[in-house]
């Protein structure tokens, strides 16, 4: 395997632990309450997961939308355009721990299929899930996390390493649990066959990323003087994009397969790439 | 060039929201929904 190849499961392994660095808690079956904890992470992570060491921004986003006195999230709409400009859905490719495991997933050896009829209809499902159950619902019925509680499959792993350390916990469980790890069963099967679903078809985080990969500082260019327009990328696209054509599309979570895939380098990532457009007549 | 302009406007956009969200108080609202366990989230509800 290229070297490069193995540059973005490391970092997202160290941001996977660094964001659930509390290890003694998926024993003692206590979340972490310091002060760290009203930091939103970047990428989907629950704060009641054991390891949590900062807040979910889907979660938060949610508790402010449904406070009874509603009052404006600043800090974590503030906080997600930051990250959103600065990564776009490099955050999704590099720092969330449930894409992360879901490219775990992907690696065991199973049936194979990225591209099918449904997928390109399936892909707006997430921006409903946003729209709706994100802003919407949580706005209109108070009090209520409407994508935590009726889809988060990110919460069901919480609940299920918390159930694991404090039986207390596995005794409450009812009906609302048994949808839930319903979604979260089909989630991780459907993880084996077809590249990160959650992140295609169901994510309001990478949604909302997807909008800034146009203007984000971390991108992707390519070189239209090399470009021969073999569709190499396109072919090692598990997002079904064209990169040659789409550099830059809402879809696109920057895991690199289509640069290394290239054979004549013709497409660049990384922060600022663009500024060399000017020079090479890169389009992007 | 103009996308950088669009790009660092954001980025000061999302900055200043940050700010006026800290001087509100809101990473204490935010802790105090991260520091106890969600029922919905883990699906007690």
């Amino acid at each position: 395997m290229d070297k490069k190849a193995f540059v973005r499961p490391v970092v997202q392994a160290i941001a996977t632990l660094l964001q659930n660095a509390n290890f003694q808690g998926f024993f003692t079956g206590k979340i972490y309450q310091g002060p760290v904890k009203n930091v939103c992470v970047p990428g989907l992570n629950c704060y009641s997961c054991p390891g949590a060491m900062g807040a979910c921004p889907i979660g938060s986003l949610q508790s402010f939308l449904g406070a009874r006195s509603f009052r404006f999230p600043y800090y974590v709409v503030g906080l997600l355009i930051f990250f959103g400009a600065l990564l776009g859905r490099a955050v999704c490719g590099f720092l969330c721990p449930f894409g992360f495991l879901q490219d775990l997933l992907y690696r065991i050896p199973f049936i194979k299929r990225n591209s099918f009829k449904l997928d390109r209809y399936l892909r707006y499902f997430k921006y409903i899930v946003l729209g709706l159950f994100v802003i919407l619902l949580p706005l209109c019925f108070k009090q209520t996390p409407f994508f935590c509680k009726y889809i988060c499959p990110s919460g069901t792993t919480a609940g299920l390493l918390l159930a694991a350390a404090d039986s207390r916990i596995a005794e409450q469980f009812g009906g609302l649990f048994s949808w839930k790890l319903v979604v979260l069963g089909i989630v991780l099967s459907a993880s084996l066959i077809v590249w990160r679903p959650f992140c295609k078809y169901l994510c309001p985080l990478g949604a909302l990323y997807g909008f800034f990969n146009r203007i984000s500082l971390y991108r992707m260019a390519v070189d239209s003087s090399r470009c021969v327009g073999c569709d190499a990328c396109a072919r090692a696209c598990k997002m079904n994009i064209n990169p040659s054509v789409e550099p830059n599309s809402h879809e696109c979570v920057r895991c690199g397969d289509c640069v290394r895939a290239c054979p004549h380098q013709a497409l660049k990532m990384g922060i600022c790439t663009g500024h060399k457009s000017e020079k090479l007549d890169i389009t992007d | 060039m103009r996308r950088y302009v669009l790009t660092f406007a954001f980025i000061l956009a999302g900055t200043a929201l940050i700010v006026t969200g800290v001087i509100l108080g809101d990473p204490a609202s935010v802790l105090s929904k991260a520091i106890r366990i969600c029922m919905e989230c883990v699906g007690i509800g």
